[in-house]
C-alpha cells in the first residue's frame, strides 16, 4: 500500500506480520498489540526494528510502559470518522514523550492529513489508487491554525499560528 | 475576495488579514473537496462529514446551508449580505435557528463554494455549524447590553470559536459538541442543556472564571448538565475544555449513534469517575502551552468595546408620552423591551413570530429592513436569539417609538416576546429529512389561535416549543408546554409535555398523556391555558408555578376527560 | 402498472450536484416529477433500487436513494406517507415553493 510521508508517496521499509505468521528477525516489522502482549518474551534480544499496531479502541496508556521497545507505533482508524487515533497520537507524544514513528493505518482520507501531522503522526498508509495530489495539497491548503499542537508552528499572535514553518 | 468592512462599531470580532486568509483558504479547500466528490474521488460516505463541517446538509427538498452567526451577533452589513445570498442562491428567505444561526433551504451543492466566498467577503462562514465537531458557541442574546451582566460572554465565545476552528484532535468526535456561555444573573442561553454549559462569573477579587456543567442535552435521552467544577480560572479555561474533550474523544461511545453524546459518557461513567478522568488530564495540560494568556483575552476584548453611548437620563419622557398615546406601542414596550445597562438605552426584541407565521423565517426584504434599522438605531449591530428572534441591543429609549413604527410597517412589530405566541419550532417534516411530523403548521395554528395581544398578556410568560422528531431541535423538553411530533403509521401525532424549564432551574417536562392529532393539539393547548387561568392565585403566578402547585391532575382531566 | 397485491413502490433520490428530488422513471431514467415515476411491485422495487444505487454511485448522480410506498387514490398515485407527499410537492407551509409551485 502507498505510504505517505512529508506529503509524498514514499518507500515503506516496514511490513506488518499478521498474528500466527513467523516474525522475520532481519528487517523492520510491525506486530499487533495483542501479539506483543501474548508473546513479548519472544522478542527479547531482537536487533531489527520492531513496531506495534494498536486497534482503534486501544488507548495510548496501554502501550506506554513498553514504548522504548518500539521504533514505530501504528494507530488504526477503523473508519475515518472514528477520531480516537488523533488523541492516541497526541498522548503518545505529549504525555508519554514518544519520539519514534507514529503511523496512521486503516481508513484515513487526505482531508485528515493535516490533523494527523498536527497530532503527531509521521506517516500514513493510504489505500491503493489514492490520488497523491490530494495528499500533497492537504498539507499546504490551510496555513493558519488557532491552537497549539505537536508540529512546529510559529505563533503569529495570541491564539493564532502559522503552519508549516519549521522551528 | 472583495472584502467589505463588516461595521466598525458592531460588537463582533473584526477579522484581520490572518483571519481572512484562513477563511479564504477554507473556502478553496471546500471548492476542491466538492470537485473531488463530483469526480468520484471522494465517496458520499467520505464527503458527507466534510460537507457537514462546512454547514451543508442534504434535506427533504434540496441541500440546506447553515451559516454561522458566532454567538448570535452580527453587523448590519453582514445581514445585508445574507439577504443578498438568499436572493441570489436561495428563494428569497432564510430561517433563524435555535442555535442562533441562519439556514437557507434550497441550496445547490455546486453553488456552495461561491456562497461561502460571498460570506467570506463580510468575514462570515459556515464552519462547524454541523458535523461531529465543536459547534458554533452560543451565548446570551443580550450579551454586552443586559443590566444583569457580570461577564461579557462574547470574549470567551470568540476565544472558543478560534480555538475550536479545525482543531486537529477534536474534529472527528464521537458526536456533535455544543457549548453555551452565560455571563449574566439570568440564564438566557439554556446552559444546562448543552454538552458543556458555562457560567462566567467573577470571584471576590473581580477576576473572571467559569462554572462548568457537563453532559446536558436534549434529544432522545434528555439530561440536565451536571456540575463538574465550581470554579475554573480564566487562565485555565482552554486547558480545562481541552481536558474534557480529550476524555470524551477517547472514551465516548462510537458503537451507537444514539449513545455517543457526552451526556451518555457522563451518565455511564458516573459523575465522580468522569470528573477524576478530566482532572487527571487537566493536571497535566495545565501549564504554559495551554495557559490562556490575559493578553489574549485583553486583545480579544478590544473587539467588543461598548459602542459610544451618549450620556442620557435614566428614563425618557418621549418614550412615556408615546406609550401614553399609543396602547399598541405601550404593549410592545412592556413585552419586547428589556433593560439596558447604559442609562437611556433599551434592548428591543424583534419578534419573528407574527400570528400564523413561520417561526424564525425572515424574507430577504425583511432582513434588509432590519439591517437598515440596526444601522439607524443600534450602532449597526443585531443579534439572533435562541428563541428565533432578532434583537437590537442598544436602542435609545427616545427612539423606540420610531423603531416600532418602522417594524410594524413590515409585519415585524409583533408584541409577544416570551409569551404564548413566541413559539420555537424546528423546520419539521416540511423541510427536514430526519423529522417524523410537521412542526410549523402546528405553531402557525397555535399562534393564530392566541393572536390577541391582550389575551397573550393576560396569560403571561409561557413558552411553547415544538419539535418534529425526538432529536428535539425545537427544545420541546425544556418548554413550559412542549410538543413532540411523532409518526404513527404515516400519520402525524403530537405528544404534549408540561413543566420544562431551560433556565438555571432546569427541568425536563413530563408527558401529560397520549399523543393527539394536530387539530386536537391546538384545542389541548387552549384547555391547558384555561385550566391555568382558572387555577392561578393571581397574575404574578406563572404557568410553571401553578403547575408545580396543582400538579398534572386538573390539566389531564380537562384534556383527556372526553376519552 | 398496478401490481397484483395492490402495493406499489416508487424510488427516489436527491441529485448530487444540486440536491433536487428525483424519481426513477421508466427505463431507468431519473425524472423530476412524481407523475413520471415508475410504479413498481415490491420485488421490482428491490431489484431496481439495488441497480439504481450501483449506477448512481458510478455516475456520481444521485444520493440517499430509497423506495417508498405508493397508494392509488381515485386512479391517481399518491405516496402513502406524509414525508414523501411533502417530498413530491414541497413544504406544506409554503405552497409557492418546490415542485408544487412549478405545477
Amino acid at each position: 500500500m502507498p505510504l505517505i510521508e512529508n506529503g509524498r508517496i514514499g518507500e515503506d521499509a516496514w511490513s506488518f506480520i499478521p498474528d500466527g505468521e513467523p516474525v522475520p528477525n532481519d528487517r523492520p516489522v510491525i506486530i499487533s498489540f495483542e501479539r506483543w502482549q501474548a508473546e513479548r518474551a519472544s522478542f527479547d534480544g531482537r536487533n531489527a526494528k520492531l513496531g506495534v499496531r494498536l486497534k482503534g479502541g486501544t488507548l495510548a496508556g496501554a502501550i506506554a510502559p513498553d514504548l522504548d521497545r518500539f521504533a514505530l507505533v501504528a494507530v488504526e482508524f477503523p473508519k475515518f470518522r472514528d477520531g480516537r487515533g488523533f488523541s492516541t497520537a497526541r498522548e503518545l507524544r505529549e504525555r508519554y514523550g514518544y519520539a519514534g514513528e507514529i503511523r496512521a493505518v486503516g481508513h484515513v482520507i487526505p482531508d485528515q492529513y493535516q490533523f494527523l501531522v498536527r497530532t503527531g503522526f509521521t506517516s500514513v498508509e493510504a489505500p491503493e489508487g489514492t490520488n497523491p495530489e490530494s495528499w500533497a495539497n492537504a498539507l499546504t491548503e490551510i496555513t493558519i491554525a488557532f491552537q497549539p499542537s505537536i508540529d512546529d508552528t510559529q505563533p503569529l499572535s495570541l491564539l493564532r499560528r502559522k503552519l508549516g514553518v519549521a522551528g | 475576495m472583495n472584502h467589505i468592512a463588516p461595521g466598525a462599531r458592531a460588537g463582533i470580532y473584526h477579522y484581520d488579514e490572518i483571519d481572512r486568509r484562513f477563511v479564504g483558504e477554507r473556502v478553496e479547500q471546500f471548492r476542491r473537496q466538492v470537485e473531488r466528490r463530483l469526480s468520484g474521488e471522494l465517496t458520499e460516505e467520505e464527503f458527507k462529514p466534510i460537507r457537514l463541517m462546512n454547514g451543508l446538509y442534504l434535506q427533504l427538498h434540496a441541500y440546506m446551508l447553515r451559516i454561522a452567526v458566532p454567538y448570535g451577533v452580527m453587523s448590519a452589513v453582514q445581514l445585508r449580505k445574507l439577504a443578498e445570498i438568499g436572493r441570489t442562491y436561495d428563494k428569497g428567505y432564510g430561517h433563524f435557528t435555535t442555535r442562533q444561526n441562519l439556514q437557507y433551504n434550497w441550496i445547490k451543492l455546486e453553488d456552495t463554494p461561491a456562497i461561502l466566498n460571498a460570506l467570506a467577503d463580510v468575514d462570515m462562514h459556515a464552519l462547524q455549524t454541523s458535523g461531529n465537531c465543536v459547534r458554533n458557541v452560543t451565548t446570551d442574546q443580550f450579551v454586552g447590553a443586559a443590566k444583569d451582566e457580570v461577564v461579557d460572554g462574547r470574549v470567551y465565545a470568540e476565544i472558543l470559536r478560534q480555538w475550536t476552528s479545525l482543531h486537529p484532535e477534536f474534529t472527528y468526535l464521537p458526536r456533535k459538541f455544543k457549548i453555551a456561555i452565560s455571563g449574566a444573573a439570568s440564564d438566557r442561553a439554556a446552559v444546562r442543556v448543552h454538552d458543556v454549559g458555562l457560567l462566567a462569573r467573577r470571584n471576590e477579587a473581580g477576576e473572571a472564571g467559569f462554572t462548568f456543567y457537563v453532559g446536558g442535552g436534549l434529544g432522545r435521552s434528555p439530561f440536565i448538565g451536571k456540575l463538574v467544577r465550581e470554579w475554573v480560572a480564566e487562565e485555565d479555561f482552554v486547558a480545562y475544555l481541552e481536558a474534557i474533550l480529550r476524555v470524551y474523544n477517547q472514551y465516548g461511545r462510537r458503537d451507537n449513534i444514539y449513545k455517543a453524546r457526552i451526556k451518555i459518557l457522563v451518565h455511564e461513567l458516573g459523575l465522580e469517575k468522569f470528573k477524576a478522568e478530566v482532572e487527571e488530564e487537566f493536571a497535566r495540560l495545565r501549564g504554559p502551552k495551554y495557559r490562556l494568556d490575559p493578553a489574549i483575552v485583553a486583545e480579544i476584548r478590544t473587539h467588543f468595546a461598548p459602542p459610544p453611548f451618549e450620556d442620557l437620563p435614566e428614563t425618557s419622557s418621549a418614550l412615556e408620552r408615546a406609550k401614553a398615546e399609543n396602547p399598541a406601542f405601550a404593549n410592545w414596550v412592556a413585552v419586547n423591551v428589556a433593560e439596558h445597562k447604559a442609562p437611556g438605552y433599551a434592548i428591543a426584541t424583534i419578534s419573528l413570530k407574527p400570528p400564523g407565521g413561520i417561526p424564525g423565517d425572515a424574507s430577504c426584504d425583511q432582513m434588509d429592513v432590519i439591517a437598515d434599522l440596526a444601522e439607524q438605531y443600534s450602532f449597526g449591530e443585531l443579534r439572533v436569539s435562541h428563541v428565533q428572534n432578532i434583537v437590537l441591543a442598544h436602542v435609545k429609549q427616545d427612539e423606540l417609538y420610531a423603531l416600532w413604527q418602522k417594524l410594524d410597517a413590515v409585519n415585524l412589530g409583533t408584541a409577544n416576546a416570551g409569551l404564548i405566541g413566541d413559539i420555537i419550532a424546528c423546520p419539521g417534516l416540511d423541510y427536514c429529512a430526519l423529522a417524523n411530523a410537521r412542526a410549523i403548521p402546528l405553531a402557525q395554528a397555535i399562534s393564530a389561535r392566541f393572536a390577541d395581544p391582550l389575551r397573550q398578556r393576560t396569560i403571561g410568560e409561557l413558552g411553547i416549543k415544538i419539535s418534529g422528531c425526538i432529536n428535539a431541535c425545537g427544545h420541546h423538553h425544556v418548554a413550559a408546554i412542549g410538543i413532540l411530533g411523532v409518526d404513527k403509521k404515516g400519520t402525524e401525532f403530537y405528544q404534549i409535555t408540561v413543566g420544562g424549564d431551560p433556565t438555571l432551574t432546569t427541568a425536563i417536562g413530563d408527558i401529560l398523556g397520549p399523543a393527539v392529532t394536530e387539530h386536537e393539539a391546538v384545542d389541548a393547548i387552549e384547555a391547558i391555558v384555561e385550566v391555568y387561568l382558572a387555577n392561578r392565585t393571581g397574575e404574578s403566578e406563572r404557568f410553571l408555578d401553578t403547575l408545580a402547585r396543582v400538579g398534572h391532575g386538573p390539566f389531564k382531566e380537562r384534556i383527556y376527560a372526553a376519552d | 402498472m398496478p401490481s397484483p397485491d395492490g402495493t406499489l413502490h416508487a424510488i427516489t433520490a436527491n441529485r448530487l450536484r444540486d440536491g433536487v428530488v428525483v424519481f426513477l422513471g421508466a427505463a431507468g431514467a431519473w425524472v423530476e416529477s412524481f407523475a413520471d415515476a415508475a410504479l413498481l411491485t415490491e420485488a421490482e422495487a428491490t431489484t431496481a433500487l439495488a441497480a439504481a444505487k450501483a449506477q448512481a454511485e458510478r455516475d456520481q448522480f444521485g444520493v440517499d436513494l430509497y423506495a417508498f410506498e405508493v397508494e392509488s387514490e381515485n386512479g391517481a398515485a399518491l405516496p402513502v406517507k406524509m414525508r414523501e407527499r411533502i417530498r413530491t410537492l414541497g413544504p406544506s407551509v409554503r405552497l409557492d415553493l418546490g415542485k408544487q409551485a412549478a405545477a
